[in-house]
């Protein structure tokens, strides 16, 4: 009995010191966030600019890029999957990562192979293990995302879509990353990076905006060249950042709801430990009663 | 009348403020904007951003990148940009 009461008060004294790190690193989630949605906001003046460069020379001359053509039967398509390095972010990765599969089996339908570039060590921890293979990986930055990084991935890619595909090249670019919606929801998406579709950028300049015709110092297509690489690399950006804010607020949801478990637990297990020296007074009492009775008794 | 100066780099907004005049490198050469410069889009060499203001100015040191001129508006854009200040001359 007493045994039971002991086993009752060290598994309240373990689950508290569980709800305490939970706790820790829900704050720990929650100041991130606003740290990451602000790096998302310090971003947006570059993006705005670019996206606007980018639609103004795609507006105004009939420059051919190599980035912009989309190639008549595409073979190989590079995805970038984005996840987390860490867990104890609730469904976070796992669902990028499905998300991920879904786009490749579309992209075989289509006959189309997908070549895997993978971000985040939770995700290249799930393909190793199927042994995939990955064609780079990028580890150690998830949850604050620089722009070195991203242009490192721009770069990356940028270059295999530059390659033929006898070369080891692609013919398409996909990321899967997740998107900030707001605070509750964030939606893994897929999306094509490349071929480029300028319009459809993160902040498209407002429709029933005229842009100026410009003068393209030193032409167009130099401007364009220049302009296209920083403008996916900004892309990526933009996305990773998004997918780091969307991390946290996966941890923070996943180590609040872990926090009410332990309140639950610790609840329940203060419960029983109660019944239990309950029981064990009530034993000892009848104890002692019929200790009592048998000697008087007796007498 | 001045112009409307903005430098911004990836991460962030670096500097913003009115201006004189402007001028940078650009890979054809020197290139210096006054108000009511014609619109444009030049790409930058690497290398500095003069910003002229009546009290002092600025100085941008960039990485490449482009500018943008429009409605007397000029936005310098580059991946990396820091500003240092500059006495006035």
């Amino acid at each position: 009995m007493a045994g039971q009461l002991r086993e009752y008060r060290s598994r309240i004294r373990s689950t508290r010191n569980m709800q305490k790190i939970f706790r820790a690193m829900e704050l720990i989630a929650t100041s991130r966030i606003t740290k990451a949605r602000q790096a998302v906001a310090a971003s947006s003046p570059y993006a705005r600019a670019l996206t606007r460069a980018v639609s103004a020379v795609a507006t105004y001359t009939d420059a051919e890029h190599p980035l912009l053509t989309e190639r008549p039967n595409p073979s190989r398509a590079a995805v970038l999957v984005v996840t987390s390095d860490r867990g104890m972010a609730g469904a976070y990765s796992s669902s990028a990562i499905k998300e991920g599969e879904r786009l490749m089996a579309t992209l075989r339908e289509r006959g189309v192979e997908p070549v895997l570039y993978v971000l985040g060590r939770k995700g290249v921890t799930y393909y190793r293990f199927r042994r995939r293979a990955i064609e780079a990986e990028w580890v150690g930055s998830s949850e604050a995302p620089t722009y070195e990084l991203a242009d490192e991935v721009g770069e990356t890619l940028v270059e295999a879509f530059q390659k033929t595909g006898a070369e080891g090249g692609v013919d398409e670019i996909h990321v899967v990353s997740t998107r900030f919606l707001s605070m509750v929801t964030q939606e893994p998406q897929a999306l094509r990076l490349l071929p480029l579709e300028v319009v459809e950028g993160v902040e498209a300049p407002p429709s029933n905006e005229v842009l100026p015709l410009y003068d393209f110092e030193p032409d167009a297509e130099r401007v364009l060249d220049a302009l296209l690489p920083r403008y996916v690399s900004a892309r990526i950006y933009n996305l990773l950042l998004q997918a780091a804010a969307s991390e946290h607020a996966a941890r923070q949801r996943a180590m609040k709801s872990a926090g009410d478990n332990a309140d639950d637990l610790i609840k329940n297990f203060t419960r029983l430990a109660n019944q239990a020296r309950q029981a064990e007074i009530t034993q000892e009492i009848t104890e002692i009663v019929s200790g009592a009775d048998a000697l008087t008794s007796a007498r | 009348m001045s112009l409307k100066v903005q430098v911004v780099s990836a991460e962030r907004e670096v500097w913003t403020g009115d201006a004189t005049m402007v001028v940078a490198r650009t890979l054809e050469g020197e290139i210096g904007i006054l108000t009511g410069h014609a619109p444009t889009l030049a790409v930058l060499a690497a290398g500095e951003v003069k910003v002229e203001a009546p009290g002092g100015g600025v100085t941008a040191q960039v990485d490449g990148g482009f500018l943008s001129v429009e409605h007397d508006t000029v936005l310098v854009v580059a991946e990396r940009a820091t500003v240092g200040e500059r006495a006035s001359s």
